[in-house]
């Protein structure tokens, strides 16, 4: 097909033509268009569906706030909703469909929506669908979401990368138009460093699209050599395609730059798009303005478009909507539009402006006083009513119709820290406020400077100023005449009449619409907002608010400002969420930590768990085991027999010196740690400042003043944080240092009645580890494998006779391997996470399940441990009395009446024959797991008065399971009660 | 001497070397490490041994030196890094506390870090891409604690705009040199 409305002229390299489908239409177009651009040179005015009626639309405007020409872009995995096809770079390939549609873009089914108008009007669904309610969600929202919306998902994941990255800039400048272009020039040449970042693919704002002269050069040449000089200086950074969405506290802002969208696909490796964090000690914002149109009936018939995207479409595009054009407008831009037009040959058929007092000319005819009363042509406009100053009707033909009701500052950034624009008369359009964010100053159109020369000045001395602000000395770029030209305006927002007005294009609300808010009550802007749905589609009401305002304002018999006015979020303009989560996406959604042996691990096969951001193996299948407890019940097994070794590097450890270690252990800890001897281990109980228990672990005195001590995995970071919370702001006197050690050892257990045995081969002989020489709870520096440096720790939390051994990480992989190995003459295995929780369950050790932030030491039957002839933190308060109770929770154990029956962590304690509901419980278990030592499941769990009620027998119950089992009360420790076994 | 073979962070039996476009990722193993903090009320005697151990003044904030064998790190109040061979250094704790005695606490850090050099002309925009530092801005000399993709880290200015160390947490080597080379061949 031709490029029927392609006329001369335009910023497009017609030495190439890219062919491009839309709705399954092939066209062609080149390179420098946009979708819609191509488009309407292609003679294709209809480009969407809307939201609510399914109305026919073509594009309102030339740029980042378009509410129409949206489009399904791409196929297939990389099909993305919603796409502005006026920001949508043509490449070589495009395929677009219009979206929101049941059958074909022209003949929509569900345009029935529109006959059904007076039944959707705002608020439609709180008033309708009310009975019978059960309906509601299964029938009526699924029918009225399928109705109403946008474009869809396409449930596939997103193929693409996502970068995120941060930057770092003495003045980040919002906006390549005249007065960013002057204040990149002015920073740049004074040496700062400047980032100017600009949405469009060509940098110049308005310039690219008007015909004005900047001294000797064209607009676009002017931007041209202005953006070639600062790419030429290394303190600029140039951002094309990257549009600021938010201004966030302490000069942090959000920029989304499109790296690959203008092409088929992102190259392999590279991102689709990157999400920067610019640090910015000053800021500009020179965003611009957007124009606004006039509601009246029917205005939004495809063709109808505002004035200032017509002229883009004529001078950078070098397309025409129609061959004939008419012009609506109440100020003196609409006449800017028509004299672009004519030099470019198209026909005008009139001006149509509301002013009485309208410029007058012979090279178009002007109406003046005149105004647009309707527009007909369902699919493409085909002529406007004009009702004449005096009184009479007239029909004009045309194919578009641009309409420019004035311009609005784009403030949105200025407001993404609540700060309120205010209203000017002279422009009849709100401006940036005084609360702005700070750091951030206003030039151009932005802050309400509308002519050329008044913006590139504008932009020249801003940056000046916002140097100066630096301690910086900066020089105003010499600037080039350009036009000057007052604004001139007489506020029209729309024309009275039957039949419905369109004023946010997007989200389908007319004028009708706002005035049954009013007369429902909803006058507030924020009510009216909701209850209309009035400029909260994804344009965010960029064409539509001031235009409700307006409507609102009349209604009351307001001022504008009386009436309100509404302020901007981030995101600017939307963003994919891929964007948000950048590369933390699937298996890199975190990054993990890896222990000693993961690699060896992972030779046995070993099934891994996330515990915090560390992989840890669960279990360690054989060949044979189709079930994962085979493999932990011959893990438990092996090592209560024999021996068997596990990785516990990921428990945290804590170097901790100083003179006054001791007493800052004493201190931390609920226990004394005062007089521990060098060469010994003590099982410690860290409490919280209101008296629950916090963590515990084990904490070897290495040296008078040196001590490591060891936390739960999970607790490493906060237990560190708390503690150089107490050294730094409780006690700063305290000679005390603390630095994690986490990863520099790898830790091993080794436990069961051969461990000894075991470690004796790896252990040099100058080391006695005998029972006498290091007895339970020593700890010692070594050396294993013929000198190497080693910790030694006899400790044990299986129950068994058993230590840590630890050594420099890297030799951790070695250390494993030569464990095992030495360990085939006793059967050893090798255990996980799984088994290593069955033997505490076994002992009766508490772990995260007890230690879950509720529990106090009297509560884990350690009440003894909390010291009463020293203060630490947490003892005074573990004495309130309402921890203290006859029934507090005590914890216990718990077996199954029938040994054949199980149980769920999780179920609450109930009395035999008692209602169970919150009222009758006793108390929950915390861990359970199959003993295969006892051979049947064991659970410990905090029954109220527990110590005194063993034998008894009670209901676990579980309701979100509807279970229940009897279980018998018996003591915490299952196995070796006495600790015979790990004193051995 | 034991026969235990060690393994580098990224688990190799050599470290790991990767050239991305105009960027260098090395894994380096051959520095040994510690902590060095100077205990309350010794200051002065505590300058006056770590200078003659390290041989230089210790570096202020936000900045690292180095000499002949030892570079410092700035990593605290009253806290360093001190980097030395490890061939030589290997038992790097007890020398450094040897030298410095009751007037500081020392900590075997060496396997607690990864430490990856990166390099080349499109170093700060890899940078840029990972953690918020202005390591455009840095010059050499210049060291900060920062985030690199959540994972807490040193960046060292070796030499600027030209040569950066990054140390990081051991377990997390796989995912921060994955995290190198994703963001290496986005630049590239």
């Amino acid at each position: 097909m031709s490029q029927s409305n392609r006329i001369g002229g335009g910023l497009i390299d017609r030495s190439r033509s890219l062919d491009f489908r839309f709705d399954g239409r092939t066209y062609q177009g080149h390179p420098g268009d946009t979708l819609a651009s191509a488009l309407l040179a292609n003679g294709v005015r209809l480009m969407g569906r809307s939201f609510k009626y399914h109305r026919p639309r073509g594009p309102l405007t030339a740029g980042s706030e378009e509410p129409n020409a949206l489009v399904h872009l791409r196929v297939g995995a990389r099909q993305e909703p919603n796409t502005r096809a006026t920001v949508a770079e043509l490449y070589d390939g495009l395929d677009a469909r219009s979206q929101n549609r049941v059958g074909s873009l022209s003949f929509d089914l569900l345009a029935v929506n529109d006959l059904l108008s007076p039944f959707l009007a705002a608020g439609f669904y709180y008033k309708t669908f009310m009975w019978p309610k059960a309906f509601w969600e299964k029938l009526y929202e699924p029918i009225i979401r399928r109705a109403a919306g946008l474009g869809s998902l396409t449930m596939q994941a997103d193929p693409d990368l996502y970068d995120k990255g941060f930057l770092h800039c003495d003045l980040l400048i919002v906006g390549a138009g005249p007065a960013g272009l002057a204040a990149a020039l002015t920073a740049g040449r004074a040496g700062a460093d400047v980032i100017l970042a600009d949405e469009d693919f060509v940098l110049g704002g308005r310039l690219n699209s008007e015909t004005f002269a900047l001294g000797d050069a064209s607009g676009p040449d002017w931007a041209k050599a202005a953006v070639a000089e600062l790419a030429s200086l290394p303190n600029v950074r140039v951002m094309a395609r990257t549009t600021v969405i938010g201004a966030f506290d302490h000069g942090v802002y959000s920029a989304l730059e499109r790296v690959a969208d203008h092409l088929p696909e992102p190259l392999p490796g590279k991102p689709r798009q990157t999400l920067w964090r610019i640090y910015a000690q000053r800021s500009l914002l020179c965003a611009g303005a957007t124009e606004r149109p006039v509601a009246f009936r029917n205005n939004d018939r495809p063709g109808v478009m505002l004035g200032a995207a017509l002229r883009s479409y004529t001078n950078r595009w070098a397309a025409v909507p129609g061959k004939d054009v008419a012009i609506f407008t109440n100020n003196d831009d609409g006449h800017r539009t028509a004299e672009d037009l004519v030099a470019k040959g198209v026909r005008v058929a009139a001006v149509i402006d509301s002013r009485a007092d309208a410029p007058r000319t012979n090279r178009y005819e002007v109406l003046a006083g005149a105004v647009v009363t309707d527009a007909s042509g369902r699919l493409g406009l085909t002529s406007v009513k004009v009702r004449l100053a005096s009184g009479e009707t007239r029909t004009l033909a045309c194919q578009a119709l641009g309409v420019s009701g004035g311009w609005n500052p784009n403030l949105h950034l200025t407001c993404h820290q609540r700060g309120r624009p205010v209203w000017n008369e002279a422009l009849a359009a709100f401006v940036p406020g005084g609360t702005l964010p700070p750091g951030l100053t206003v030039a151009g159109a932005a802050g309400g400077v509308m002519s050329t020369a008044g913006c590139l000045a504008s932009g020249a001395e801003a940056a000046v100023a916002a140097l100066a602000d630096l301690g910086r000395k900066a020089k105003p770029a010499d600037l080039p005449e350009a036009e000057d030209a007052p604004v001139r305006i007489t506020p029209l927002f729309h024309v009275p009449g039957r039949g419905r007005a369109w004023l946010d294009q997007q989200n389908d609300v007319t004028v009708k619409d706002v005035k049954l808010a009013h007369q429902e009550g909803y006058i507030s802007v924020e009510h009216l907002k909701r209850y209309t749905t009035l400029g909260m589609a994804t344009d965010q009401g960029k064409t539509s608010n001031v235009g409700g305002l307006a409507v609102m304002a009349e209604m009351t018999g307001k001022s504008i400002p009386e009436t309100g006015s509404t302020i901007f979020r981030p995101p600017y303009t939307p963003v994919p969420i891929a964007a948000f989560a950048g590369r933390s996406a699937g298996k890199d959604f975190r990054p993990t930590r890896l222990t000693p042996s993961h690699h060896w691990a992972t030779e046995q096969g070993a099934v891994f768990v996330e515990v915090g951001m560390w992989l840890r193996a669960q279990w360690f299948p054989r060949p044979g085991e189709t079930h994962w407890r085979q493999s932990v019940d011959r893990e438990v097994l092996a090592t209560r027999r024999s021996v068997g070794i596990c990785d516990v590097t990921t428990l945290g450890k804590i170097d901790v010196q100083g003179t006054d270690a001791a007493e800052f252990l004493n201190r931390v800890y609920a226990n004394p740690f005062a007089k521990l001897a060098v060469g010994k281990v003590r099982y410690g109980l860290m409490l919280r400042e209101d008296g629950m228990v916090m963590d515990d672990g084990t904490t070897a005195r290495l040296a008078e003043d040196h001590f490591v001590l060891t936390t739960t995995t999970a607790n490493a970071v906060g237990v560190y944080r708390h503690m150089e919370f107490c050294r730094q702001c409780l006690w700063p006197d305290m000679d005390v240092q603390i630095i994690s050690t986490t990863e520099a050892w790898a830790q091993y257990s080794v436990a069961g009645p051969n461990a000894r045995k075991l470690l004796q081969k790896i252990v040099d002989p100058a080391f006695d580890i005998s029972n006498d020489a290091f007895p339970y709870m020593g700890c010692g520096e070594i050396t294993v494998c013929r000198g190497l440096r080693a910790r030694l720790f006899r400790i044990s939390f299986s129950g068994e006779l058993a230590f840590e051994i630890a050594v420099p990480t890297r030799y951790g992989d070695a250390l494993m391997r030569r464990l095992v190995e030495a360990g085939r003459t006793f059967d050893a295995v090798v255990y996980g996470t799984e088994a290593l929780g069955v033997m505490r369950i076994e002992k009766g050790h508490a772990a995260g399940n007890e230690l879950n932030g509720t529990t106090t030491a009297l509560n884990l039957g350690m009440a003894g441990m909390v010291s009463k002839k020293k203060d630490a933190i947490g003892s005074t308060l573990s004495e309130r009395e309402g921890l203290n109770r006859d029934d507090a929770l005590i914890l216990v154990g718990f077996r199954p009446v029938s040994r054949d029956e199980t149980f769920a962590a999780g179920s609450h304690f109930i009395a035999k024959g008692a209602v169970a509901n919150a009222a009758n419980g006793q108390g929950y278990m915390t861990s359970v797991a199959f003993s295969p030592n006892l051979g049947h499941t064991v659970g410990l769990g905090f029954l109220k008065n527990g110590a005194a009620r063993k034998g008894e027998i009670l209901r676990a119950v579980n309701p979100v399971q509807n279970a229940e089992t009897l279980v018998e009360v018996v003591s915490a420790h299952f196995v070796d009660p006495e600790g015979e076994r790990l004193r051995a | 001497m034991h026969d235990l073979a060690a393994l580098t962070p990224l688990g190799g039996t050599q470290p790991k070397t990767d050239r991305i476009g105009s960027v260098v990722i090395t894994e380096v193993t051959d520095r040994a490490l510690v902590s060095v903090s100077c205990r309350p009320g010794g200051a002065k005697t505590f300058g006056t041994a770590a200078r003659k151990l390290f041989g230089m003044t210790l570096p202020g904030p936000g900045s690292w030196a180095a000499g002949d064998r030892w570079s410092l790190i700035w990593t605290g109040p009253e806290q360093w890094f001190a980097e030395a061979p490890f061939a030589s250094h290997e038992d790097i704790a007890r020398i450094v506390k040897a030298g410095l005695g009751d007037t500081a606490s020392v900590t075997e850090q060496t396997d607690g870090w990864v430490r990856f050099d990166v390099e080349g002309d499109g170093v700060v925009d890899l940078l840029e891409r990972l953690c918020p530092v202005p390591s455009r801005r840095m010059t050499a000399g210049a060291a900060t604690r920062t985030l690199l993709e959540h994972m807490g880290c040193f960046v060292v200015c070796r030499t600027e705009a030209a040569h950066f160390s990054v140390i990081a947490p051991r377990s997390f080597a796989g995912s921060l040199h994955h995290a190198f080379c994703a963001a290496a061949r986005s630049i590239a």
